[in-house]
């Protein structure tokens, strides 16, 4: 028997959610389908117009990958409160906001990069232009994280509620405002030839703020959530 | 030594129970008894600081676990009602994962042998769930041998386990005690210890 540190336990926890994760494929699948099918749905809709569909283009992956990262949020926790995962993380000798942010990170790998992966392929159906891609894709780099960060909070808070799914999105919506608005906002930018960095700057700075702030209080709510 | 003193708590608006002191030293076990409702499990999830108190502190060797926090639960285990045991995964994969939670780095032989001891032989790489539920209890029940906790805080253990895995308990705590361990437990079934006197705490 060994003694396990701090990035041990970091590196067991994504590694325990990755493994679960691809044993309950349909999960995973799900919110990427959904991703794909709501944004291939706009061209079908609206018609093939070239510039208006490259107009719309940066609003319409955004608010897609905010929605799709909404669906796998309702179960960031509640599988481990149900089965009682959830009683042992918080008596682990380790802080509870790290074990909070090997879940984070697990999440955004299963259900915010997947987005980040697939959106260059969608982007080409409303005709974007190779640079507007390369700025979607660093754009969704960096608030994809954000989405999953936030949206612990709101799950950590809604945990064990009946209903709690539509709660947990008028919640953690409104507060991920910001990064739709900075994340189109960097598109546009790019396909008006004007620059980006100051909207993927601000994106990095709302992903550090949140690195640093949303463990602790994911950490808080799930303690008042389990008394 | 875990020592409580003047315990209170509530459930809602209802007082559970009130003026609680005791002290469970090394070697020791205690039994916690009342009907169902007189508040064991709630008692022992605000030893595991998962409810705060209304009134009085617990002390863990001369500290306040509120203070102690993650020193505390280093040194402390718990198993509750539900078996924290991922259907998904395997039995050997659950207790090392749990045992990696708790701080502890196993590998596959150590927890092999553990699951062999709780009975288990040739469910090691089975998914949970397919074992039945005596035997996932038994998984979650192999977490006691892959730890070096000194306090261990037991709801209902034994629910759902055979004679035989009855008596392996029984065996378990002994040994427990033997390193000057200590336990705190409810049951309602007989839990007898051989050469151990048993405390009862009665909640009434």
């Amino acid at each position: 028997m060994k003694k396990s540190s701090m990035l041990d336990l970091l590196v067991l926890v994504v590694r325990r959610d990755l493994v679960l994760a691809m044993r309950r494929r349909a999960d995973v699948l799900t919110t990427l389908i959904f991703f794909v099918m709501v944004v291939s749905l706009f061209p079908l809709g609206v018609g093939p117009e070239m510039g208006m569909l490259r107009k719309m283009a940066p609003g319409v992956l955004w608010v897609a990958a905010l929605l799709a990262s909404m669906l796998s949020l309702g179960r960031l926790f509640s599988a481990d409160y149900i089965d009682g995962t959830l009683e042992q993380m918080m008596l682990a000798p380790q802080s509870l906001s790290m074990l909070v942010l090997g879940k984070m990170v697990a999440h955004w790998m299963v259900s915010g990069l997947p987005l980040v992966l697939m959106a260059p392929v969608l982007g080409l159906q409303f005709d974007m232009s190779v640079q507007a891609l390369v700025v979607l894709i660093f754009g969704l780099l960096l608030g994809t994280p954000i989405l999953s960060m936030v949206g612990a909070i709101g799950a950590a808070l809604t945990l064990g509620l009946r209903g709690g799914g539509v709660l947990l999105s008028l919640l953690v919506l409104p507060l991920c405002i910001p990064v739709l608005i900075f994340g189109t906002g960097a598109v546009e930018a790019a396909s008006t030839a004007m620059s980006v960095s100051p909207h993927l700057s601000l994106l990095g700075a709302l992903l550090l703020l949140a690195l640093v702030f949303t463990p602790w209080v994911t950490a808080q709510a799930l303690r008042i959530s389990m008394e | 030594m875990l020592e409580v003193r003047n315990l209170a708590c509530s459930r809602g608006d209802h007082r559970l129970f009130s003026g609680l002191n005791f002290t469970l030293n090394p070697g020791q076990i205690m039994q916690v008894q009342g009907a169902n409702g007189s508040g064991k499990t709630s008692l022992l999830r605000t030893l595991c600081g998962f409810m705060i108190p209304d009134e009085g502190d617990i002390v863990w060797s001369g500290e306040n676990i509120r203070d102690l926090d993650e020193d505390y639960y280093s040194e402390m285990l718990y198993l509750g009602h539900l078996n924290a045991i991922k259907d998904e995964l395997s039995a050997l994969e659950n207790v090392r994962i749990s045992a990696g939670l708790s701080g502890v780095e196993i590998n596959e032989k150590e927890t092999i042998a553990a699951l062999r001891r709780m009975g288990l032989k040739g469910r090691e790489r089975l998914p949970t769930k397919v074992l039945s539920q005596g035997q996932r209890r038994r998984v979650a029940l192999t977490r006691l041998l892959v730890n070096d906790a000194k306090l261990w805080i037991l709801d209902e253990p034994l629910a759902a386990l055979d004679v035989g895995a009855v008596s392996l308990i029984q065996e378990l705590i002994a040994e427990h005690l033997a390193r000057s361990g200590m336990v705190m437990f409810t049951t309602h079934q007989p839990l007898l210890v051989a050469g151990m006197e048993l405390r009862s705490l009665t909640l009434s």
